[in-house]
């Protein structure tokens, strides 16, 4: 369980990027975190694995105050993927994603072939072991950058817009095959992103973020969309855009999902979500 | 050329002499301007105050700096390591600004996500930021090369042994083939040294030449998102 404990973050230069924010991420859950730019987001998901060190409140993992923890040891216990992917550029594939178990002292043939075994599970052909990051596409470097934080096999995993930077086919590729990731691995998701979509699709929870950090609200995307908080949840969620009211249409017998500008949606079936 | 034939073993040593000098002073400005760039990087205020003194390091006149050296270090003027230190400053000189500018180069992102794995500071310095460096570091020990391997002729003025005293000597008792055999030994060295840092690099740095190390993939191989 990672539990944020009235934190703030001022920067030196006396930006107040985070005020005094709460909350409590269960084990195994997926959490989202979104927000406009400069919501504080990146700052909070770093305070995880002490990127970030919090000027106000504390962040604990399992009831322990990550300050009182080694920084370097947590880091190579905590997953991390950035935008950009963050590879190293002069490291070839196998060597990236085999970055955290070499540094525990893993040996090297053992650190590659389980960086092997990765590279299958996030679906790279096996033929990019060698090769370099600038020598791999968008999307192929965001998968490296998943392996790579699945290396050690954390508990944690911190996604920063980890698929930010890729065209809207390669990404929703990704996200399907990061939910495919979680129902297999369940790992505890802290993961941020700009898209709301991204958002309700791989979120067990929803956090929208205004600037400074403050909630707007928390809850499943269910919840999010059936009861937003007030305008601004209202606008950020898109409650009122046409291809989220849906209303039910008779045709032939069965009911017809459509959105508001007409268009159909899907058919409704009896006895609701798997 | 029967002088050159004549003369193999003075050659041989005025050659030896010249790599003597020339090749600790390459090591030392390039091994101490690592630190001292870096020193300057972390200091903002240092960096613009010393990247302007290296400027002016340059501009000192060579002959001069080469006899005050042995006043301020107490070696004879005709020690080699007068013409060591003279060189290192040369070589500072140099190598500070492009070392520093090299370092600032390196992507704060990549470092950053290096951190993120668990570098500790010492091994990402090590291990990331150094190699990441490499290729304009390189480009920077290459000015040093050459630019050094041409400074140690001012030595021959003083008597200081190297291929400076051939064309000296050369001029001196008007012997042609001996100032051509000076100044052809001279740039054949700063070339092939330069060579040698070139190579040295490619073989330390295989990323920075944009080809993988071992076999390079058929474009069919490049999975389904490169060929979109
Ligand atoms: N190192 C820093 N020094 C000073 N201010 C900072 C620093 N890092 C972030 N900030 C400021 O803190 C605020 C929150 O930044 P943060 O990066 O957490 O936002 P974010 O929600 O991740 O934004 P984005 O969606 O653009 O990534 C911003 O106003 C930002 O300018
Ligand atoms: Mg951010």
């Amino acid at each position: 369980m990672i539990a944020f404990e009235s934190v703030g973050k001022t920067y030196p230069d006396g930006t107040v990027a985070v005020a005094d924010f709460d909350l409590e991420i269960a084990s195994h859950e997926s959490v989202v975190l979104v927000g406009t730019s400069g919501s504080g987001k990146t700052t909070l998901m770093r305070m995880v694995n002490r990127m970030v060190d919090p000027t106000q409140g504390r962040v604990t993992i399992d009831g322990e105050d990550v300050a009182a923890t080694d920084p370097v040891a947590l880091r190579r216990s905590v997953g991390y993927v950035m935008q950009a992917s963050g590879l190293l550029p002069h490291r070839t594939v196998l060597d990236n994603i085999a970055t955290v178990p070499v540094l525990r002292g893993t040996g090297k043939a053992q650190a590659h072939e389980r960086a092997a075994e990765l590279m299958e599970v996030v679906g790279l052909e096996e033929s990019m072991a060698s090769r370099y990051p600038s020598q791999l596409s968008g999307g192929q470097q965001q998968r490296v950058g998943v392996a790579r934080a699945l290396a050690a096999d954390p508990n944690i995993l911190l996604m920063d817009e980890p698929f930010g930077a890729v065209d809207p086919i390669v990404r929703a590729e990704l996200q399907t095959e990061l939910l495919r990731l979680q129902r297999e691995l369940r790992k505890t998701i802290v993961f941020v992103t700009h898209d709301i979509d991204e958002a309700f699709l791989v979120g067990d929870r929803v956090v929208i973020l205004k600037p400074g950090g403050h909630i707007a609200q928390i809850g499943t995307p269910e919840q999010i969309l059936a009861e937003p908080a007030d305008d601004f949840v209202r606008s950020f969620v898109g409650a009122d855009r046409a291809e989220r009211r849906l209303h039910l249409q008779q045709v032939a017998g069965r009911e017809v999902v459509v959105d508001a500008s007409g268009r159909a949606a899907g058919v409704l079936e009896q006895g609701g979500t798997p | 050329m029967s002088w050159v034939s004549a003369n193999l073993d003075t050659i041989a040593e005025q050659l030896l002499a010249h790599i003597a000098q020339a090749l600790p002073a390459i090591v030392l400005a390039f091994v101490l301007a690592l630190p001292i760039a870096k020193l300057a990087n972390a200091r903002g205020w240092l960096r613009g105050g010393l990247t302007g003194t290296a400027g002016l390091l340059y501009a000192i006149p060579s002959l001069p700096l080469f006899i005050v050296l042995p006043l301020m270090l107490g070696t004879s003027i005709r020690s080699p390591v007068n013409i060591v230190v003279a060189l290192t400053i040369y070589g500072l000189a140099l190598m500070v600004p492009s070392a520093s500018e090299a370092l600032r180069a390196v992507s704060r992102e990549t470092l950053q996500a290096a951190t993120a794995q668990g570098y500790a500071p010492w091994a990402r310095f090590w291990r990331v930021e150094l190699p990441l460096a490499g290729p304009a570091l390189v480009a920077g020990l290459r000015v040093v090369v050459v630019s050094t391997v041409s400074l140690v002729t001012v030595g021959g003025v003083l008597g200081v042994p190297s291929l400076g005293m051939l064309f000296i000597d050369g001029f001196q008792r008007n012997i042609t083939a001996e100032i051509l055999t000076g100044i052809v030994l001279t740039a054949a060295l700063a070339l092939l040294l330069d060579a040698l840092v070139v190579l040295g690099g490619r073989l330390a740095l295989p990323w920075a030449s944009g080809r993988a190390p071992r076999r390079r993939t058929a474009p069919r191989d490049t999975g389904q998102e490169a060929a979109r």
